[in-house]
């Protein structure tokens, strides 16, 4: 074999590489979505970090953004939205605890790995689980209530109910009674009433979740993810917790009928598309009651 | 009628006993009157079409509360407390309440003790989500749909702290988490009274959230009234 015709040989042998490597993460898709590191984010990193180790590392790969005292000044921070954590705080988005506590390690685990859809956070799955720990030691250091305060206990989710039509429409009445198209709009794309004026806690504006065009949310992709943001709320954010008011089988309900809203083929989409097709008019619009809606 | 009236009289009485620390019965007092001196910034209506449920609770249009006033220059809603000489005290058992009502918090401005119980209720017929934006102790957002139970909650460390409603942005109110159980809201009258001081030097310190602090000595030898008022300068923006 001529040496070109070698070369031509290993290409090819490599694109098949590929092209197999591509159907078998097509066989594994999750409502129509690439299951591009599910599972990968959220292996538990059981590696003990040192801060001492962490800060070099940090250095290198946070500081620019999340500013070397950790306050999220770092040089890139004036051209960037939404605005990189300040670590002085405390205050996380991604959790899997109460509004108010500290995030469990693995929870700043999973947000490291998985970046932060529409943000300029980046997928840090790179980074050995030795350095993710090590940065993460480090940053535990920004902040006093590292020392004093535990982690809250993680909200519990129970093993998923059945997707049924009757799921998604009691997940609707969620919507509505809760009133989650205040912000989020009445077909979920991020334009309620209240939408143009929220603010996150550092008083930047800041854009409610657009159902209609996203598929991955901020903390996470999977049914369960969607389950917990709404029960821990994102902190520091408008996004309130639910978890007063939602509980157990109910919160599949309301993941059910969310799932419909977005632009991706889901089990959830497919069912209640059918639905829609024979029962549309019985449907009461989402909106304010006093506008004759609902 | 007349049972009623005695038996209101001696449940109040009763209260007072169970609430009230035996050292709170007798000792000083510190009262005066807040003022302010320039010009304060004119409060505007709030618009509330956006929550017609709210707005119809309101036949003629609510002020914004960031500066209340009164005749003769008095300023309402201004924290005064004892900031530096107090009397070490546990948190008062009463609980602290801040209602949720035609989309206002009131009281405005809610001021009680670290470690105070803290019960927030919803009286509207909308949902509202309560944000307290504090930066000492950890920051919570939780929603409270109508007819939702009250939540309890308690602050660790002192701190003011501005509280809002995401969905409804003219809410606006504050937590004054303070280290003392002698502390007052004025009124639109300016008027204030800390009762119950046992015989010491105090710091008395007055909050304003638009116009600052401003802090004063007082001295109480005994069961007299100490005359003490504050003149906070009014900034207009």
């Amino acid at each position: 074999m001529s040496r070109v015709a070698r070369h031509i040989a290993s290409i090819a042998a490599l694109g098949i590489l590929i092209l197999i490597s591509a159907t078998g993460a097509r066989a594994q898709t999750v409502h129509g979505l690439p299951d591009i590191g599910r599972g990968a984010d959220t292996k538990p990193n059981t590696r003990v970090g040192r801060a001492d180790a962490g800060k070099p590392e940090y250095t290198r790969y946070c500081a620019g953004c999340h500013g070397d005292r950790g306050d999220g000044m770092g040089e890139n921070t004036q051209w960037i939205d939404p605005k990189p954590r300040d670590f002085t705080q405390a205050t996380f988005k991604c959790r899997s605890t109460p509004s108010g506590s500290l995030p469990t390690d693995q929870d700043i685990i999973n947000t490291m790995r998985r970046g932060i859809v529409n943000s300029n956070m980046p997928q840090w799955r790179p980074l050995t689980d030795q350095t993710q720990a090590d940065i993460l030691a480090y940053i535990k250091t920004f902040s006093p209530r590292w020392k004093t305060e535990k982690p809250g206990t993680p909200v519990e989710i129970p093993p998923e109910t059945p997707v049924t039509t009757e799921s998604i429409l009691a997940g609707r009445a969620m919507y509505q009674k809760f009133e989650c198209w205040k912000c989020h709009g009445v077909e979920g794309r991020g334009d309620g009433p209240s939408a143009a004026s929220l603010t996150d806690s550092k008083d930047q504006p800041i854009h409610p979740y657009d159902f209609t065009t996203g598929t991955r949310f901020k903390c996470g992709t999977t049914n369960a993810d969607l389950y917990r943001i709404f029960m821990t709320g994102l902190d520091g954010t408008p996004m309130a917790s639910f978890a007063d008011n939602i509980k157990g089988n109910q919160g599949w309900d309301l993941v059910h009928y969310l799932r419909t809203l977005q632009p991706i083929r889901t089990p959830e989409a497919a069912l209640w598309k059918t639905w829609l097709a024979a029962h549309a008019s019985e449907l009461k619009p989402i909106g304010p009651p006093e506008s004759g809606r609902n | 009628m007349r049972i009623e009236l005695v038996a209101s009289v001696a449940l109040c009485a009763l209260t007072s006993m169970a609430l009230t620390p035996i050292h709170h019965s007798a000792g000083g007092t510190v009262a005066g009157k807040v003022t302010y001196t320039g010009t304060p910034p004119k409060m505007k209506p709030i618009d509330m079409a956006k929550e017609p449920s709210c707005a119809k609770e309101h036949p003629t249009p609510v002020m914004n509360e960031s500066v209340v006033t009164g005749p003769g220059n008095a300023l309402g809603d201004v924290v005064v407390y004892i900031s530096a000489g107090g009397p070490a005290s546990a948190p008062p058992a009463a609980q602290a309440t801040f209602d949720q009502k035609g989309c206002q918090y009131i009281p405005h401005v809610l001021a009680l003790q670290a470690g105070q119980k803290l019960e927030i209720r919803n009286d509207d017929q909308t949902s509202h989500n309560i944000h307290p934006l504090s930066k000492v102790n950890p920051e919570w957002n939780k929603s409270q749909p109508p007819g939702a139970p009250p939540i309890e909650v308690a602050y660790d460390k002192p701190e003011f702290i501005p509280v809002k409603c995401n969905v409804h942005p003219w809410m606006h109110g504050y937590f004054a988490v303070l280290n003392t159980s002698h502390s007052a809201v004025t009124g639109d009258d300016g008027s204030f009274s800390l009762t119950g001081l046992p015989p010491g030097k105090y710091t008395v310190t007055a909050w304003q959230e638009r116009f600052g602090t401003q802090s004063q000595e007082v001295t109480i030898t005994g069961n007299e009234t100490a005359k003490l008022d504050f003149v906070l300068k009014a900034t207009e923006y």
